[in-house]
């Protein structure tokens, strides 16, 4: 049985990219030199959105994704197949990565994405975007931008899309 | 239960088009500035070859080392085996060192599977007599599907398969894959290159089937079968089953020459091959290392599929 | 030797060849002295046998001993054992060892280190030519002198026709028979496994079943010409069987031996590349099954024969173009005949027993009918179980048994060889 709770909307969800937007311009001065990257699978759509936010804002900045798959610290442990790709416009080398996620939880996933971004070269910074920070870190990894604070239990999973963010409880854990 | 990549028979469709998936997503990885990731880091992996070959060696040796593995290599030609040592003290020998997979190469049919009855490791197959050699068969459908822009369903698509079939793993392996994808093949050879029975349709006229194929295969003719009785001395074989320029100049553009190497020139191939704009050749050699990798990380790194 | 037991079987189904019959059998210095129904007790040891068959000891035409030469495979002492295990109480003992059997003192030295051990009779055979190369006779002569009757160059086929002709007319006034291994070498070069749509999957080269089949046609012929008898060994192939049935209907002196893994095992086996199913002549397919258990139900065939070819690990555990060809037979041939062979308990026997002691020469001491005054070598078989065999309880050297995992029907319970118990409820004695 699982219960469903809608938590935040589809305006709520545009007011806080629109937030966040702003907040990485002003954070970086302008957005010469920035480079979204999309994390794969989550974070790809939250990319394209924040950056023609940016875009209408400021001016246009690439936007790639990052996969992560064979970075990851679980290789192994369980399940995984790669099916998704990185694609990351070469000028990351001295730019500055704003990597993007919907969810950020534990924090390893943005450690093996850090470890695939120095793949594609040396960022000048790489600082990370996330629409939602559901707490629960395992390593020390925090978000520069964040649209909401979501403290959830770990029997809980948050779905996050452009309609909205729903905590579902009495989910399977694997 | 371990497993393992010794023949795409005992594979399967579905992990076949799962690594066919994987292949294309570890071409990506090499054509990064870094093309290394450390998916598989901490594990050994043994290269087992009893049977000389430098090219698939370090094939699968780079493969290894671009998932970050470790590798080793024990490389025996049969004479240097110690007589007093089987190939099972061999095998129990490494795997007391700690081994994760073991890639094998071997003249005779069937020792991946021995090799696996003597240890927990994964096995992989680089090639057993005549047998198997099913990293082959997957880097060349993977070159196909990538050249052609197809998905896994390879119906419609005509593969030849031309030269000595009866004693090549590669014409098994690769029919067989071929076929799992739904390719039509024909073998085109003469009946003593031929295996004794044969369910895969036949014929010794190369002329009439290559100017309508999709794909034209062509396998290494060992001059060691014309010394052997097995085929007439001279230029016979090269004049009925060789790729020369007026066979080239019938193939159709669009289709693709495909060779396993290495390549005996002036005897199956009378042209170059780098001046033909279907030849996949060299991209078979580098599909081979994502193929590979697929394959390691299939093996040592994922364990089905993700939700 | 040894104390002659005294022994009373009693409660046992006795089996030969004139028949059926309940009888108990009392038997005292080597010899059967009584059968009759319910037999008086005396002052000999009382072995209940109920609802077990007594029968005259099994022969086996074919084994290998491997000594001299190959200790670490199997020895006289070991295959004897094995032997006497499997109901047998007498073996004819393959000459390729090393040296080869082609000369008295090698014969000799069997025959003693064979009655030294005491558990069976073990009888050598001679080879066709000197150390089996197919070239120079072997003394036939010298060797019938010290006992031998058979004479094989099995391991091989003699290959030259002339040569094998001038074999038979020579050995042919001598009383002795001559056996083949059919195998026309050119067409099985390299071969590890039967010729056909196995092989072909898994790119393995093939011994092609004509091989087997031009040496039996050619043999055969070659009886017609000369009168000589001729034994054809571990025959595989319908067409053999077709071949056979046909000399006999024209009244050749023609015999045949199979194999019990040729009545149970086809080609498919190898799929595992397990080496324990590499043989000569090959396990081969489902058809030639059939028409080889046809040719023993038949009387075509007229003997199993086991063909018991020890191996050790390390010879086997090596890629299948290396490892030697051959599996064990001794201690399992009765529970894979019967689980196999659809017949009658006195069909079966005879196939064990007594038509291979008549081949062998051997039928004034084996085979004979369980009555009173021949000699006491017997097997009393426990019909019932189903058993599967125990690798580490094996009584041979080796361990390349193709039946591990496998029900086989029937077991040995007792043995006899020359009125001893060298078998007693499945035990070696000694």
């Amino acid at each position: 049985m699982t219960h469903r709770k809608q938590v935040l909307g589809p305006e709520d969800v545009r007011r806080a990219v629109t937030r966040m937007a702003h907040e990485i311009i002003e954070r970086n001065r302008g957005v010469d030199d920035v480079v979204l990257l999309g994390m794969q699978r989550g974070g790809v759509w939250l990319a394209q959105l924040l950056g023609s936010e940016i875009a209408r804002i400021a001016s246009a900045v690439p936007i790639g994704t990052i996969d992560v798959s064979l970075h990851r610290d679980d290789i192994g442990m369980r399940p995984v197949t790669p099916g998704t790709s990185s694609d990351v416009p070469t000028e990351i080398q001295e730019s500055t990565v704003v990597l993007v996620d919907d969810v950020l939880y534990t924090g390893r996933t943005v450690r093996a994405a850090l470890d695939a971004v120095s793949d594609f070269g040396r960022p000048r910074a790489i600082q990370l975007a996330v629409l939602i920070d559901r707490g629960h870190r395992e390593l020390p990894i925090r978000p520069d931008f964040i649209g909401k604070n979501l403290p959830t239990s770990s029997e809980e999973e948050v779905e996050v899309t452009p309609d909205g963010v729903t905590i579902i409880e009495g989910v399977d854990k694997p | 239960m371990t497993l393992h990549f010794r023949s795409i028979e005992e594979v399967g469709t579905e992990r076949i088009h799962r690594l066919l998936d994987l292949t294309e997503h570890m071409a990506a990885v090499g054509r990064r500035p870094n093309p290394k990731v450390p998916a598989l880091r901490g594990k050994t992996v043994c290269n087992l070859f009893f049977e000389d070959s430098t090219r698939t060696r370090m094939s699968f040796d780079l493969a290894a080392k671009r998932l970050s593995a470790d590798t080793m290599t024990l490389a025996v030609s049969s004479s240097s085996v110690n007589k007093g040592e089987s190939l099972r003290d061999t095998v129990e020998t490494l795997d007391a060192m700690g081994v994760d997979a073991f890639v094998v190469r071997h003249r005779t049919s069937g020792v991946p599977w021995q090799v696996a009855s003597w240890t927990p490791a994964a096995v992989v197959n680089a090639g057993d007599g005549w047998h198997a050699h099913p990293t082959q068969a997957l880097l060349d459908a993977y070159t196909i599907r990538h050249r052609r822009g197809l998905t896994n369903d390879f119906s419609g698509i005509r593969v030849a398969i031309v030269g000595d079939i009866r004693h090549s793993r590669v014409a098994r392996s690769t029919t067989e894959i071929l076929q799992l994808l739904g390719a039509e093949v024909i073998h085109v050879a003469p009946r003593t290159l031929l295996p004794p029975t044969s369910d895969v349709a036949t014929t010794t006229h190369l002329d009439d089937v290559i100017s309508e194929v999709d794909v034209l295969y062509m396998l290494r003719m060992q001059r060691e079968r014309m010394g052997a009785g097995i085929v007439p001395d001279g230029g016979e074989y090269s004049r009925r089953f060789a790729l020369d320029e007026r066979r080239a100049a019938a193939l159709r553009s669009d289709a693709l020459l495909m060779h396993p190497g290495p390549m005996n020139r002036g005897v199956e191939m009378m042209v170059d091959p780098t001046e033909l704009q279907q030849s996949t050749i060299l991209d078979q050699v580098t599909n081979g290392i994502a193929a590979r990798m697929a394959v390691l990380f299939d093996l040592l790194g994922s364990g089905g599929i993700e939700e | 030797m040894m104390n002659k037991e005294a022994v009373l079987f009693a409660g046992g189904l006795v089996v030969d060849e004139s028949g059926e019959r309940h009888f108990d059998v009392r038997v005292r210095d080597g010899l059967v002295v009584e059968t009759g129904s319910d037999l008086a007790a005396g002052d000999e040891e009382r072995v209940d046998i109920s609802g077990c068959i007594l029968a005259p000891g099994f022969v086996d035409l074919h084994t290998h001993l491997r000594e001299p030469g190959m200790p670490e495979a199997e020895t006289i002492e070991t295959g004897s054992r094995a032997a006497a295990l499997g109901g047998y109480t007498a073996v004819v003992a393959m000459p390729n060892t090393d040296p080869t059997q082609d000369c008295v003192e090698v014969v000799e030295f069997v025959s003693k280190r064979g009655r030294e051990i005491g558990l069976c009779d073990v009888r050598p055979s001679g080879s066709i030519t000197i150390g089996r190369a197919g070239a120079q006779l072997t003394p036939f002569a010298d060797l019938a002198a010290v006992g031998v009757h058979l004479f094989t160059d099995d391991g091989s086929g003699v290959q030259d026709e002339g040569l094998m002709r001038r074999a038979l007319e020579y050995a042919g006034e001598l009383g002795v028979v001559l056996a083949q291994h059919c195998e026309v070498a050119s067409l099985t070069a390299g071969a590890v496994m039967h010729e056909g749509e196995c092989c072909s999957h898994l790119g393995l080269p093939g011994w092609p079943s004509l091989a087997e089949e031009l040496m039996v046609h050619r043999d055969i012929e070659l009886s017609r010409l000369t009168g000589s008898p001729v034994h054809l060994l571990h025959l595989s192939t319908a067409r053999s069987v077709e071949l056979v049935r046909g000399a006999k209907a024209d009244g050749l002196p023609v015999t045949a031996e199979a194999t019990p893994h040729h009545i149970s095992l086809t080609d498919e086996r190898l799929s595992s590349f397990d080496t324990r199913y590499k043989v000569n002549p090959p396990l081969r397919t489902m058809a030639d099954i059939e028409a080889v258990k046809a040719g023993l139900l038949d009387g075509t065939i007229d003997a199993i024969a086991t063909d018991h070819a020890p191996h050790p690990s390390a010879a086997k555990d090596r890629p299948l173009d290396e490892a030697p060809p051959g599996m064990l037979g001794l201690e399992t041939a009765l529970g894979v005949a019967r689980a196999h062979l659809d017949c009658s308990w006195q069909h079966l026997i005879g196939a064990l027993s007594w038509r291979p002691a008549r081949i062998a020469g051997l039928s004034d001491r084996h085979g004979r009918p369980v009555s009173e005054g021949e000699p006491a070598n017997l097997v009393v078989i426990d019909p019932d179980p189903d058993w599967q065999v125990d690798p580490s309880a094996l009584a041979s050297r080796s361990r390349n048994t193709p039946y591990i995992g496998i029900d086989l029907k029937s077991r040995v319970r007792h043995t006899m060889f020359e009125g001893r118990m060298v078998v007693r409820d499945g035990i070696a004695t000694a």
